[in-house]
């Protein structure tokens, strides 16, 4: 892929480094062989096989920022978008239930948890024998997540009862631990927002169902429901009301880390256009001898390695964010075009890799179909397109 | 804080560094906006409209030090990496397109293919006077029947003759052509080896055999002057010849790998002008009683235009730093053709993407010639067909990609 074509390296190369290339390399290698067969009955039975979290976990890729006293690997930012990407190209569907239990959850629960909270749930989550997810959008709340928020959590003497639902939530039915944001003081509108960590066996805690994905099928995604789900006052992660610093400032590592899902989706739907369009034979001659082919995978290379560019220095300058940091500046809209370009990025990419592949393309049980079928939501989690310019634009005109 | 923690705070910093521009190059930048936005932003109006180019121009960009940025500062250079190089074109080309068309022709397309591909003699020759901006440089390689087929169509020849080269030929829409001291020219010195009979030579324009046959009139980049160039039995010592001979596909691709990561710099340089005004616009126009910044329809046009500027700007930079110690020779084939191609060919498409966003956001007053977002429209299209077309740069990109 992307060799680092020059040999002097005291100066800046805006490329990976060797040795994230070597992690890279590793990584995307053993995913193929161990993940990317599964492809198929994940998309079929839209079941997660249960051997993925012990394997990632046994392998080291699970706590991927988490430093090792926590059980976690210890790597940095950027080496953890690296394997995101190399595991979004093997298998999709484990790419995003990947990032939803390590982003989202686990470094989420690292950055802003208490060390007791760390010690109770890190080791569990960094060794695969616990599932993790993050419950912050709701059937009323989608874009305006915050505002209209309606789950509750009430204060009741050393425990907190949460009542609401969320939507939409990856790794929701197979959780055994959800990072859930709930209003504390609705009153105070967004500022009144608190974290907490339910364990999915408090009762009161409810799968209510199952929902049925387009794309990304293996990844399992539900709706909760929260009925008197009574949580111990020591779960509470981050502050009091200091919920809307935690939510932002993880939506901000969310959306750069996001990119490298898109990205090794993408990167996946061009490796197999490239290989298509050289195999398959139309007027006596493969079709990559027509310049109109050649011009789609031309386009499809070139945005990609666009969108890879501005990602990569993305998350380089997401490095060394400070818990609560985030979530405005410069760094709020850099993350938020990052991921507008390379989810956009990925539509045009999965749209002409199916053009490439003519009929086959649009039959449910190829690889380019499954790739097309995830790409729509990537313009639309992690905040819509539209909610991604919003932040790009209230940035630009200083609001 | 412990050791161990400082260490791994290092790391991370070094991660951001590795994305960053070095010190040197954010000093270099910052001098080059002071001066082009004092020097260089109050000339366009009357370059744009009169064609007029200021005779003392590169002159005076010669005392400012925008001038053999790549070239040896025993010559009269900043001794700057070609990446550097493309930051100076970005920053010129966002305060004037038209001086950073004709800087880049000058500086990277002659003065750096000359240092790069001339023998000590030559360098010295003709360096230090590129530099100072006593001399004036352009490239000569499109011909009328040459644009995208430029080697095989190539109809300019050089015959030999005793110690010197007979050239006969035309070339086309070529930057500085009617203000050049040397052109550097490539032509046919072997017919019947197709591409590779091609040598480049280095042309003085006082050489009676040289003629400026006319001026072009172009759409946008007005100022910076474009020309077709005839030579009729125009003799030059064997000496003039950049390289060996025949080698002048080696030259040219090389060159022109370079070339496209320069142009991707002068896209982001104007589209971030572009971003510039229509913020400026958007937040001082008031319709319906508010400035139509505050309408989700500008607001998500603004949003597109940073993305693309961005997008290509990180994308470039890549390029660049990829080019930086490209050994003489090497480039026209492989990982660097590709993506140079793949920059220049992005670059090209986000400033057209910027600039006709931005002059929608200006409205009706963006349709008026004399406006700055208006001229920056009219520099819009020749970067998506100077230094191969699109379309050319998508048959490198196949090419590279089928290949592997």
């Amino acid at each position: 892929m992307n060799k680092q074509l020059r040999n002097d390296v005291s100066l800046p190369t805006h490329f990976m480094s060797d040795e994230q290339q070597a992690l890279a390399d590793q990584a995307g290698k053993f995913f193929m062989s161990e993940f990317h067969h599964m492809n198929a009955e994940m998309d079929d039975t839209d079941d997660l096989p249960p051997s993925v979290f012990p394997t990632l976990g046994k392998m080291g890729y699970l706590g991927l920022n988490v430093p090792p006293e926590f059980g976690g690997a210890g790597l940095d930012f950027t080496s953890a978008c690296i394997i995101t990407e190399e595991l979004s190209r093997s298998s999709a569907a484990i790419g995003l239930t990947h990032v939803a239990h390590d982003n989202l959850c686990v470094n989420n629960i690292y950055r802003n948890a208490n060390d007791d909270l760390r010690r109770k749930y890190l080791p569990g989550l960094c060794d695969g024998t616990l599932i993790g997810a993050l419950g912050l959008t709701e059937p009323g709340a989608g874009s305006d997540a915050l505002g209209s928020m309606r789950t509750t959590a009430k204060k009741d003497g050393d425990d907190y009862i949460l009542n609401g639902a969320k939507i939409y939530i990856t790794n929701g039915p197979i959780a055994d631990l959800v990072l859930v944001y709930a209003k504390t003081s609705p009153e105070m509108g967004a500022k009144g927002i608190s974290a907490f960590i339910v364990e999915t066996e408090t009762p009161g805690f409810k799968v209510a169902q199952k929902l049925n994905k387009m794309g990304f099928r293996g990844s399992p995604t539900g709706e909760l429901v929260f009925e008197d789900c009574r949580v111990p006052a020591k779960n509470m992660v981050g502050k009091l009301d200091g919920g809307v610093a935690v939510t932002m400032s993880g939506l901000d590592l969310e959306r750069a880390i996001v990119c490298f899902n898109a990205l090794g989706i993408a990167q996946r739907a061009l490796d197999i256009s490239i290989d298509y369009a050289k195999t398959r034979q139309q007027f006596g001659k493969p079709i990559a001898s027509f310049q109109m082919v050649q011009a789609m995978l031309a386009d499809m290379y070139t945005r990609i390695e666009a969108a890879r560019s501005l990602s990569l220095k993305t998350v380089a300058m997401c490095e060394g964010l400070e818990e609560g940091e985030g979530g405005r500046g410069e760094i709020h809209k850099l993350t938020a075009a990052a991921i507008f370009k390379a989810a956009e990025v990925t539509s045009f990419v999965l749209d002409k890799a199916v053009q490439i592949h003519g009929g086959s393309g649009y039959m449910r049980d190829t690889e380019v179909n499954r790739l097309y079928r995830t790409g729509r939501v990537l313009e639309v989690g992690a905040g819509t397109q539209e909610v991604r310019k919003l932040i790009i634009a209230g940035e630009l005109l200083g609001d | 804080m412990t050791s161990q923690n400082e260490s791994a705070l290092a790391d991370l910093a070094a991660i951001r560094a590795n994305y960053s521009l070095t010190d040197e190059q954010r000093q270099i930048v910052d001098h080059v906006d002071r001066v082009s936005r004092e020097v260089l932003h109050p000339l366009q109006a009357r370059m744009d409209e009169e064609e007029w180019w200021p005779d003392d121009l590169f002159k005076q960009m010669g005392e400012l030090g925008l001038l053999g940025i790549t070239a040896p500062e025993e010559f009269g250079g900043s001794g700057q990496n070609e990446f550097t190089q493309a930051l100076v074109s970005e920053v010129i080309s966002k305060w004037n397109p038209a001086v950073g068309l004709s800087h880049g022709a000058h500086d990277n397309l002659c003065l750096n293919n000359l240092l790069r591909n001339g023998s000590e003699e030559q360098v010295k020759k003709y360096v230090p006077g590129l530099c100072a901006g006593d001399l004036v440089g352009a490239l000569g390689l499109t011909e009328p029947g040459a644009g995208s087929d430029a080697l095989g169509s190539m109809a300019t020849t050089a015959r030999r003759d005793g110690d010197d080269y007979i050239i006969n030929g035309s070339k086309i829409y070529i930057t500085n052509g009617p203000i050049a001291d040397v052109v550097l020219l490539y032509a046919k010195t072997d017919k019947s080896k197709g591409a590779k009979g091609i040598s480049a030579f280095i042309i003085e324009t006082d050489n009676p055999g040289f003629k400026v046959a006319q001026k072009l009139d172009k759409m946008g980049f007005r100022g910076s002057p474009t020309g077709e160039l005839l030579f009729e039995d125009c003799r030059v010592p064997a000496s003039a010849m950049l390289g060996a001979e025949n080698s002048g596909v080696s030259v040219v691709m090389s060159g022109l790998d370079l070339e496209r990561a320069m142009v991707a710099s002068v896209c982001v340089g104007m589209a971030d002008r572009a971003l510039e005004l229509g913020l400026e616009y958007a937040k001082i126009r008031e319709q319906f009683g508010k400035p139509i910044a505050s309408f989700q329809m500008m607001q998500s046009k603004l949003a597109e235009i940073y993305t693309e500027v961005e997008t290509a700007r990180a994308f470039s930079y890549r390029a660049l730093a990829a080019c930086v110690g490209l050994p003489k020779g090497a480039g026209g084939r492989g990982e660097i053709h590709k993506l140079t191609a793949a920059a220049c060919l992005y670059a090209g498409e986000a400033f057209n993407k910027a600039v006709t966003e931005a002059c929608h956001i200006h409205g009706g007053s963006g349709y008026m010639q004399d406006t700055e977002i208006n001229r920056l429209f009219r520099a819009n299209k020749l970067l998506e067909i100077g230094a191969g077309t699109s379309e050319v740069r998508k048959i490198i990109i196949a090419e590279e990609l089928l290949r592997a």
